[in-house]
């Protein structure tokens, strides 16, 4: 049985300049479901997010979030919409001059009435889960990037979110770490029932937590299946884009 | 002709911040619960600079004196330093020299800061994470300077009024206790309205002035970084130059509605 989607983008255009990024993208997430988006460079991916949580507005079509027009809705409610959203930057996007446990307590700090000992509770609970608890007290610079992206993940789940969204989760990691922050994103989706899109490049990841991929192709939704379809497929401008990687196995 | 594209740049930079020092007036109620970084930001902004600020402050004095006494001397006046100085330092050096030097390193530092912060995505975590950057960032900072910009005029008058009675006396041998009693007696004059020293308020008036100034620009050009290290470099050069700018075209303002 389907649910009503979460996430909404019906022919959704967004330019920069001269430069036409989203040219009619349409596209809807169900509750607890994961969607990857895959697609060339500069096509769009990104900017999807970035719709998502109201940092950039479309020029024209809609982006629908629990039922809500991003781009009419007053910004008290978006700030407050944010607040059960995680987004993990490909950089990591940490606070330079805060410490790991700064970084994650922030919002908590700034939005939530918590006592300080239930804010480290938690802080210790997202390091724990994953797997960097005795980073707390080390500044971002101090950091690999590997655990920079950990780091911005455990924020990220902070706030205990119904939506997570992932810019290029695995960009830059090692195999083993990659595979730690895959099992991470399935069991969320998997026990905690959030709902996910990850913009990945890596298709080991995509295979590992998709439950749909969508092809972005030239600002518009070219293909979409589930993951064992979709990488099968024999759609001439996916087999272009994957090459040789195709057969490459799921890492968890 | 000036192209259009340069006046439509003007009006947005300066309409950015002059909607940037509303906004964070309108927060000016957060003090209280950002007290920590405002600590931090008063000791970067504060003791950082008090060095230079005690260096510079000592020399422009001392350089005071020397003119001073140049022109007095030859009408055999130079008993008269301690009044030229004093007034000179509280009146327009001293709150001058005070927030060029911060435009030149808070200031920057401020660009700079917020602008690797923006061109790393931080500020856009903030927004997602619902975090205020005016009032996590760019509060704390205004209060810092708000504070500092004055207590530092203060300081530079201090030391350069000292420095300049160290040239009165050993160039012109004009004994430091003369120089140090007309000094405070050109001081000690009020205002029409205000029955305080007007000379050391009018300064440190515009010392505040100026410290509101430095801080909304060079933020404002961090806050508006992109493209990377090159786009930090150009934000830092921009603050820098606006700030000092604004600084002098204010100054002249000022000055006019103070004492015409």
């Amino acid at each position: 049985m389907s649910s009503s989607p979460i996430i909404r983008f019906k022919d959704v255009h967004k330019s920069f300049g001269s430069h036409n990024i989203l040219k009619g993208l349409t596209f809807d997430v169900e509750k607890g479901r994961t969607l990857a988006i895959m697609g060339p460079s500069g096509t769009g991916k990104s900017v999807t997010l970035r719709h998502i949580v109201g940092l950039l507005q479309p020029d024209s079509g809609l982006v629908e979030v629990e039922g809500h027009d991003m781009a009419h809705i007053p910004q008290a409610e978006i700030a407050e919409m944010r607040t059960r959203m995680g987004f993990v930057f490909q950089s990591g996007a940490l606070i330079n001059w805060m410490t790991v446990a700064d970084n994650l307590a922030l919002p908590l700090r700034e939005n939530t009435p918590l006592s300080e000992d239930e804010i480290a509770r938690r802080v210790s609970e997202k390091l724990d889960w994953v797997h960097i608890a005795d980073a707390a007290h080390k500044f971002p610079s101090e950091l690999s990037g590997g655990m920079k992206k950990r780091v911005g993940l455990a924020r990220a789940l902070i706030n205990d979110p119904d939506i997570i969204l992932y810019d290029e989760p695995n960009a830059g990691l090692d195999p083993e770490i990659a595979t730690a922050i895959n099992r991470v994103i399935c069991e969320l989706t998997n026990n905690l029932s959030v709902t996910s899109i990850v913009v990945e490049h890596r298709i080991p990841c995509v295979k590992a937590v998709a439950d749909e991929v969508i092809f972005l192709d030239e600002g518009r939704a070219l293909l979409r299946d589930t993951p064992k379809n979709f990488f099968s497929s024999e759609h001439p401008r996916l087999v272009r884009f994957l090459g040789d990687q195709r057969d490459i196995p799921t890492t968890t | 002709m000036i192209p259009t594209r340069l006046i439509v740049a003007f009006f947005r930079d300066w309409g950015f911040r002059l909607d940037l020092y509303l906004k964070v007036n309108a927060r000016l109620g957060d003090i209280p619960r950002r007290w920590q970084w405002i600590t931090e930001q008063l000791y970067q902004s504060g003791i950082g600079v008090l060095h230079v600020i005690l260096l510079v402050g000592t020399f422009i004095g001392m350089i005071a004196a020397l003119q001073a006494g140049i022109a007095l001397s030859t009408v055999g006046q130079q008993d008269q330093i301690g009044t030229f100085v004093a007034l000179g330092l509280a009146r327009e050096m001293a709150p001058f020299i005070t927030a060029i030097i911060l435009a030149a390193t808070v200031g920057s530092a401020y660009a700079a800061e917020l602008g690797t912060m923006a061109v790393s995505e931080e500020l856009e975590a903030l927004e997602v994470m619902s975090i205020d950057p005016l009032r996590l960032l760019v509060l704390p900072r205004l209060v810092a300077l708000l504070v500092m910009c004055p207590v530092l005029t203060i300081i530079c008058n201090i030391v350069g009024v000292l420095g300049g009675g160290f040239v009165a006396q050993a160039q012109y041998h004009v004994s430091f206790d003369l120089y140090m009693e007309l000094a405070l007696e050109a001081l000690r004059a009020t205002g029409t309205w205000i029955p305080l020293p007007k000379d050391i308020f009018a300064g440190l008036f515009k010392a505040f002035v100026f410290g509101a100034i430095v801080t909304v620009i060079s933020c404002s050009c961090g806050l508006r970084t992109h493209g990377g290290a090159l786009g930090v470099g150009t934000a830092t050069r921009r603050a820098v130059r606006d700030s000092i700018i604004a600084i002098i075209i204010s100054n002249y303002f000022m000055t006019w509605i103070i004492y015409r």
